[in-house]
């Protein structure tokens, strides 16, 4: 006796819809039994860790601050799966997106007008998407496996921030610790409010809307859609697959390479040797999570944001490890694969040895 | 499913009635820690004095900490979360936290801030460090009897004043056993890193060096060189188990004496901010026993703590000459904290140029 998974002919359209709900759910469950193991009234640390981050102004404006670089980077994700294109490397490009425009105020420190910051996002951009762009480049003329070649580069990028931070772009004022220069008035996002939320949190909306519209609306997004489930068909009608990947790529390098300066020219406020705590790789679970759906990325980047906060809380209140926030992402993602897992195949039991084809 | 949803509703309403009334009256005291406080160094330490503190003033306080804390945008929320929860005194332990912790303080008025090792004061922030340097003159000391090629290797975190002036203390104290010693750097840029540590370790013993030092927080160095047969010293805390056979002393840190004292002062009402700079004389600085080495090391390494402690030693006396020959302090003259605090220079007889 042996487990096999079979492909079913037919997918539930609902399931797919709910299956992020389910994996939300699972994880939950588990989390709570997690707590109980370690001692804790499961319900309490369950509201502390995911209610309590939306019960005041302050943790509200600060989920936001945590939502915006993953929900601008999840939804070009997003965009780069459904056709079918791995950008893993999501967090080089934030990285190179920071870089670009931080040489602004590195550069031309006493430079003070709206431009300085216009300039700064638009170089963010374009560092992102030239460093998307090679991977993409490598795929499409020696057929290179982007997963591994988009995965490597980001080492190369923190390499690259690591050794400027603490060499050439050092402050020569900051007492020689690997920092850039504070960033100053127009070298900074303006804030919304009293809190930290930055302007970042309206251009991730403002993301999120146009690649709605372009995936619901445009050719181009019947393009990627196409591309993305069938590379014959899409030839056929005279789509380039070469292009849709160097398009995704490029997007989505363009949009994490301005979360990149949005995090550095807001809540940083300079340079330092990490610049995000994993966002890249966070943003992944988001595109997930929220069904490679632009609108949905919005809700996901939301969520994941509530698990970094709520790890915190969780410490604070609870006394427990840093670590579990990244438990309950790790959860949230295992689920929601298995849950779509199922949803494509089914599991049968096969007599004797394993059958050929098993996936 | 509906009794499972009265449950929850229930618990909730329960948590926020038990929480509503144990809050008032006590001190609510918050922690910032750079590590985890099992690093067995310098997170571990500010954790020993915030045990400390509950031992001293028991139900009078509470405390609460947050460790791992990057120095970054997040500091400034984990801080802030402290003082949204009703802490009235919060401690940031590490340097990096300085403009976040200024930041916070503006906001919250009323919450005093204890920043470690900042040279920033405000209001309600005030600012603590140790006199490291003078256990770092003992131990050069020591290094330059015990070791048999004349080389030790020191492990630096990141070159601010604080790293440079104990490289320059121990390699002072050393010269005056051995005015020939040396000393090999090499830089980390991490604060916590025991695969980096390790390494570093395990390249200066190559390069010939015999005694192990340095600053930053893991035990990995000491462990290194107690495995290739090397001696060294603790770091922060005492980490003879670390390595029974191969720690000579370490430079303890004991926040506990100061963060008495300052929860004192609040629940007295006589906090005030400003800038205290402990060493030996005060206890913040303590060495642990001498050992692994003869006994006429252990009674000068005993003398020399015994001279800086009762303040007729100061590792920075004159004449003082910078790594390029110049002058950096006359013959006689000691160095004042200032110039201590902003030090930038290696002394004479170091290997190696400071990472520009």
């Amino acid at each position: 006796m042996m487990l096999i998974l079979e492909k079913r002919s037919e997918q539930s359209r609902a399931m797919t819809f709910l299956s992020p709900i389910l994996a939300i759910g699972l994880t939950v469950v588990i989390g709570g039994f997690i707590f109980a193991g370690l001692g804790l009234d499961p319900f309490k640390a369950l509201y502390i860790y995911f209610i309590e981050p939306m019960t005041s102004l302050w943790s509200i404006e600060e989920l936001v601050v945590k939502a915006a670089p993953l929900i601008l980077i999840g939804a070009g994700l997003a965009i780069c799966y459904t056709a079918n294109v791995w950008n893993i490397g999501a967090e080089g490009q934030l990285t190179i997106g920071a870089l670009f425009g931080s040489a602004i105020p590195v550069y031309f420190t006493a430079w003070q007008s709206p431009l300085t910051l216009v300039l700064m996002l638009v170089l963010g951009a374009i560092g992102g998407a030239l460093f998307g762009a090679i991977p993409a480049l490598l795929k499409n003329r020696f057929g290179a496996n982007e997963i591994l070649t988009s995965l490597m580069l980001v080492y190369v990028a923190q390499l690259l921030l690591d050794w400027l931070v603490r060499g050439h772009w050092r402050d020569p004022k900051g007492f020689n610790f690997p920092q850039s220069v504070p960033f100053e008035g127009w070298q900074l996002l303006p804030l919304l409010g009293e809190g930290r939320v930055h302007m970042g949190a309206i251009l991730a909306v403002i993301a999120v809307f146009i690649l709605w519209v372009m995936m619901s609306r445009s050719l181009r997004g019947f393009e990627i859609r196409v591309i993305g489930s069938s590379p014959r068909a899409g030839a056929f009608a005279g789509f380039s697959q070469k292009r849709v990947v160097l398009f995704c790529f490029m997007l989505s390098g363009g949009l994490a390479g301005l979360a990149g300066i949005c995090e550095v020219a807001g809540p940083s406020g300079q340079l330092q040797p990490t610049i995000s705590p994993g966002y890249g790789f966070t943003a992944i679970i988001v595109a997930f999570l929220g069904r490679l759906n632009p609108i949905g990325v919005l809700f996901a980047g939301v969520l994941l944001a509530i698990s970094y906060l709520g790890g915190e809380a969780a410490q604070v209140e609870l006394g427990i490890s840093d670590k579990t926030a990244q438990v309950f992402q790790g959860m949230l993602l295992f689920f929601i694969l298995a849950c779509d897992t199922l949803i494509h195949y089914r599991i049968k039991f096969a007599p004797g040895r394993g059958a050929a084809g098993a996936a | 499913m509906k009794k499972l949803i009265g449950s929850i509703a229930l618990s909730l309403a329960m948590v926020f009635a038990v929480g509503a009334a144990s809050a008032a009256e006590k001190l609510k005291i918050g922690f910032i820690y750079v590590g985890p406080i099992g690093d067995h160094g310098w997170s571990y330490q500010h954790d020993q004095g915030r045990l400390a503190i509950e031992k001293a003033f028991g139900d009078k306080v509470e405390t609460v900490y947050v460790e791992k804390v990057a120095e970054g945008p997040d500091a400034e929320r984990a801080i802030e979360r402290l003082a949204r929860k009703g802490a009235g005194l919060i401690f940031t332990t590490s340097f990096g936290f300085m403009e976040p912790t200024l930041k916070v303080a503006k906001r919250f008025p009323k919450v005093k801030f204890e920043h470690a090792t900042g040279y920033k004061q405000s209001k309600n922030v005030a600012t603590y460090n140790a006199r490291f340097y003078e256990g770092r003159y003992i131990i050069g000391q020591i290094a330059a009897k015990m070791s048999k090629s004349g080389t030790a290797g020191y492990i630096a975190s990141f070159p601010i004043p604080e790293v440079v002036m104990g490289i320059n203390s121990f390699i002072l104290g050393a010269q005056t056993i051995n005015p020939n010693f040396k000393l090999k750097v090499i830089w980390v840029n991490s604060w916590f890193d025991p695969g980096k540590e390790a390494d570093a370790a395990k390249v200066l013993i190559g390069q010939g060096a015999d005694i192990i030092t340095q600053h930053t927080d893991s035990t990995a160095p000491l462990q290194i060189a107690a495995d290739k047969g090397a001696m060294g010293f603790g770091q922060a805390s005492n980490m003879i188990k670390f390595a029974p056979k191969a720690q000579l002393t370490s430079i303890v840190d004991n926040w506990a004496p100061y963060y008495v004292r300052r929860v004192r002062a609040v629940l007295d009402g006589t906090w005030t901010s400003s800038n205290t700079w402990d060493g030996l004389t005060q206890g913040t600085v303590e060495m642990a026993p001498y050992t692994n080495m003869p006994a006429d090391v252990a009674a000068m390494a005993k003398k020399t703590q015994a001279m800086i402690t009762s303040g007729k030693l100061h590792p920075f006396t004159g004449p003082l000459y910078k790594q390029d020959g110049s002058m950096a302090l006359a013959a006689g003259k000691v160095m004042d904290d200032g110039t201590l605090s902003g030090m930038n220079w290696y002394v004479k007889g170091i290997d190696g140029n400071l990472p520009k």
